[in-house]
């Protein structure tokens, strides 16, 4: 490749030592570890357990407070991410950084200095070496495309065309598969495997089955420190996982029985439009039944999205009705749905499950606060509100340091435990959970499914919507299929098997 | 990075805020041939020097705490409010109608009406930007913008033809003013020989009831969330739109009450340019209080001792009252660029960094041995 081709391959990348504070955290301590050409690297651990803020001291972000990094042998500072690419190491992070209005060639020039000759932009050459790259590492981009236009899965290739445009011969990737739908994320391994025939990896993940499939070794962070390192091949799932949470992890599991009652959720003949006005929902029937899980499976874009929307009252049913335990609230408004014991996961933690400026205390009561529990005569009680955010952080085990942090500087597991415990304490007929675990760690996710068969053991309907096979078929009793705004079939829980959700999640009906 | 280290941040780059704010000011003086630290001098400490200046600071202060409190009332609420002024001339011209068209009734009732009438009018301006912002999605920058036109024309307009003082018509003097407001819709001068009036103790009081409002209420509860986290708002069943209008009905109030305080406190009549600019001068002032009620009053007396002493500087320091424009837009860039620096971590880190490269030894470049226990702790 020319521009890249003088650049030798990292033979050896070794972190010593490296000590990183934050204010009252000392976000890694000592961490030492080794990547070596043409191999995967997991680096595992919860939230917070110092993962990114490792890798963003090797690209250049943060400065390590103690420690070194040694390239070959040689020991190097990186001053910030342009050092750490001139010496071959580049990231991929979590959230993606690509200029949405600006197509694949631009967002590519943006980061090549070579490309811009005072006010002149090569943008010829950009295009070239992204077809270059493109073709060579058999990542498929179209170097013209407008980035806002391209799936999830098409912009994570962007990046990392991108990354090695700008001559990465070492790659870190920060949870580069939580966005993705389950074919998505083979496809992204299967492509990292071959690319670690010329380039080495640094992988950081929890999800273990990922981990196994891709990384040559693993190493573990518990804490900010290094709690294990050795062979993947050489260590189960189950091995990993009790040394990445520090206990052994039991997964929740759907025991069946408790017969499912009546009706609570009925959905006939649903058609609701999506943001680009698409039908997204095309006469979509679903019923939940008190005391069941109802798992939802289908790739993501598929109308689940408009269907949680339309069942919480905040998308428009263009025809078709909603039944809540008897009542139709097809039409109704937000407030009245709540009322009638809807109970709602969404699927943006961030800026639609919480409010992010609003305390936890705040974020625990933001559909109660008028009720007469929180509230007399339009004063707020101060006293009661606090006493229920105590009571619901030591149920829920929602850490933080008081109830009156933001709720917006959580973690994400926290912060989906904030959402869980307001949904849950209020006692909800119906719960529908968009993607409920979706980016939280093990820890947290274990506690989630273990709290949505606490709902169901009271009778509660649930309506489990997940693109985590997984955790679709061991916390459901049936499994319903959504492909196209439609319901492609629904099946008792222990008749599924991956490969029959796979073909109908794909759209083979009948399989 | 260690608490120590960031309080001398935050303290370092206020007090670069604020020698910077100096700095570009001095220049400005420099270039219109004043000499700035007179000038400073006579802003800061001249309405000081006597009773009636600092009665003098406080008349300005009382509507610039009345629009500031309603200007945080939207900004917090979501919608930027840009109408001030417009709403507080649609208030004076509404309460000078009422305390006109009802000479005879009593002061206890008259007084209230007026100040009331004037709520409702810039109320009603303001909710025309709620009302397009929430039905049509209309952006409220641009139409409290335009209404600030519109209302201007109809101040001037009504002045000049349908309410003016019929004195002006026969003498011929053509002033642009209302007829002089009966007495019973004065609002009491609290120290003879002043203007200080009783609207001073209407604004403190209604900033208590504004802080109640935001944080005590469940009304006020609704209209942060709408306003914080619309889309999280929404989905907890909270009624964004309407919160939108009732903050822009809140925030008109506001202003127009100030516009009808000024009148029925300072000048007891409309007269061209009352607002004068309070109008803007609150959502500065409002910004600079942190959109808290607590920081507000203070702000207000503040920029009312920059206006009044800039009034001052007129007359003793020869430098025109438009340049207190130009100091309010330093004062306003500097803390918006503060901020910026408060708010960036990575610019603190930045600064550490290059502290550490200087040499200056901080908390955080511990010495290993700190962490042993826990090293050992997480082994394996």
């Amino acid at each position: 490749m020319p521009g890249t081709a003088a650049l030798p391959p990292i033979r050896e990348l070794v972190l010593e030592e490296i000590t990183k504070r934050f204010p009252g955290v000392l976000a890694c301590d000592r961490v030492s570890l080794t990547v070596r050409r043409g191999e995967a690297l997991a680096l595992v651990g919860e939230n917070g357990a110092g993962k990114s803020t490792l890798m963003n001291i090797l690209a250049g972000l943060y400065q390590p407070d103690g420690g070194r990094i040694l390239v070959d042998g040689a020991p190097v500072r990186f001053r910030s991410p342009a050092d750490a690419f001139a010496r071959g190491i580049g990231m991929v992070h979590q959230n993606f950084m690509l200029v949405p209005s600006m197509t694949v060639a631009e967002n590519v020039a943006l980061g090549l200095r070579t490309l811009q000759r005072g006010l002149r932009l090569d943008l010829r050459e950009a295009r070239r070496r992204v077809a270059e790259v493109s073709a060579h590492h058999e990542l498929p981009v179209n170097p013209d495309a407008h980035v806002w236009q391209l799936s999830v899965g098409e912009q994570q290739r962007v990046e990392l065309v991108k990354t090695l445009c700008l001559g990465a011969r070492l790659l870190i990737l920060d949870e580069p598969t939580s966005a993705l739908t389950p074919q998505e994320t083979d496809d992204l391994l299967e492509r990292l495997k071959r690319m670690t025939a010329e380039l080495s990896v640094v992988f950081i993940s929890h999800k273990l089955n990922e981990v196994k499939a891709l990384s040559d070794r693993v190493t573990i962070l518990r804490h900010g420190a290094v709690v294990f390192s050795g062979e993947t091949a050489n260590h189960s799932t189950r091995e990993l996982a009790a040394l990445m949470t520090g206990h052994e992890v039991e997964v929740a599991r759907n025991q069946g029985g408790g017969a499912a009652g009546r009706p609570i959720l009925e959905v006939r003949g649903l058609r609701v439009r999506g943001d680009r006005g698409h039908l997204a929902l095309d006469g979509l029937d679903l019923e939940v039944r008190a005391g069941e899980i109802l798992g939802l499976a289908g790739v993501s874009g598929n109308g689940q999205r408009e269907l949680a929307g339309a069942l919480a009252g905040l998308r428009p049913a263009e025809a078709g009705s909603i039944r809540l335990d008897g009542e139709e609230i097809a039409g109704a408004t937000p407030r009245r749905i709540i009322a009638r014991g809807m109970g709602y996961i969404p699927e943006d933690r961030h800026h639609e499950g919480i409010v992010p400026a609003f305390t936890v205390k705040e974020n625990l009561v933001l559909k109660d606060f008028a009720a007469a529990r929180f509230s007399r005569g339009g004063l707020l009680r101060l006293g009661e509100i606090d006493r229920n955010a105590s009571g619901l952080r030591e149920r829920f085990d929602i850490r933080c340091a008081s109830t009156g942090t933001a709720a917006g500087a959580l973690s994400g597991g926290n912060i989906q435990k904030v959402i869980l415990a307001r949904e849950l304490a209020r006692g909800p007929k119906a719960l529908v959970a968009v993607y409920p675990t979706r980016g939280v760690d093990m820890g947290a996710s274990e506690f989630v499914h273990a709290q949505l068969l606490a709902l169901r053991a009271r009778e509660a309907g649930i309506l489990l919507v997940s693109e985590e096979l997984e955790e679709i078929m061991n916390l459901s009793d049936r499994i319903a299929v959504i492909y196209r705004g439609r319901i492609l079939e629904v099946m008792p829980a222990r008749e599924a098997t991956r490969e029959r959700l796979g073909l109908l999640m794909a759209g083979v009906a009948h399989a | 990075m260690p608490s120590r280290f960031r309080l001398a941040y935050a303290a370092a780059v206020t007090l670069a805020a604020a020698a910077a704010a100096v700095a570009v000011a001095a220049l400005a003086l420099r270039a219109v041939g004043a000499s700035p630290w007179a000038t400073f001098g006579v802003i800061l400490t001249g309405p000081l020097q006597d009773l009636f200046g600092v009665s003098e600071v406080l008349v300005r202060a009382v509507p610039l705490t009345l629009v500031g409190l309603g200007i945080a009332i939207s900004f917090r609420s979501g919608i930027l409010n840009i109408g001030a002024e417009g709403q507080m001339q649609v208030g004076i011209l509404c309460g000078t109608a009422v305390a006109l068209a009802l000479p005879a009734l009593p002061r206890p009732l008259l007084l209230p009406l007026c100040l009331a009438a004037g709520a409702a009018g810039g109320a009603a301006w303001g909710g025309i930007a709620g009302l397009l912002r929430a039905r049509l999605d209309v952006n409220e920058i641009l139409s409290t913008v335009m209404l600030n036109y519109i209302a201007a024309q109809l101040y001037t307009f009504l002045l000049r033809g349908p309410m003016i003082d019929p004195a002006e018509l026969m003498t011929g003097s053509g002033t642009p003013q209302s007829m002089r407001l009966p007495r019973s819709a004065w609002l009491d001068r609290l120290v003879p020989g002043t203007r200080i009036h009783a609207g001073l103790y209407l604004a403190l009081a209604l900033a208590a009831l504004v802080w109640v409002l935001l944080w005590r209420t469940t009304l006020g509860f609704r209209m942060r969330a709408a306003g914080a986290g619309p889309r999280a708002a929404r989905y907890a069943g909270i009624p964004v739109e309407r919160s939108l209008v009732g903050a822009m009905l809140f925030a008109g109030g506001f202003a127009g009450l100030a516009g009808a305080v000024e009148v029925a406190g300072v000048h007891h009549r409309a007269i061209e340019a009352i607002s004068s600019g309070y109008g803007f001068a609150g959502i500065v002032v409002a910004l600079f209080g942190g959109l808290h009620p607590a920081g507000i009053v203070p702000a207000a007396a503040f920029f009312g001792l920059l206006l009044f002493g800039a009034d001052m500087t007129q007359r003793s320091a020869g430098v025109p009252a438009n340049m207190v424009l130009v100091l309010q837009g330093v004062v306003i860039l500097a803390i918006v660029s503060a901020k910026m620096y408060l708010n960036n971590p990575y610019a603190q880190e930045r600064a550490a960094r290059l502290l550490r490269r200087l040499g200056v030894r901080i908390g955080a470049v511990a010495p290993a041995g700190e962490s042993d226990s826990a090293a050992e702790e997480a082994g394996p």
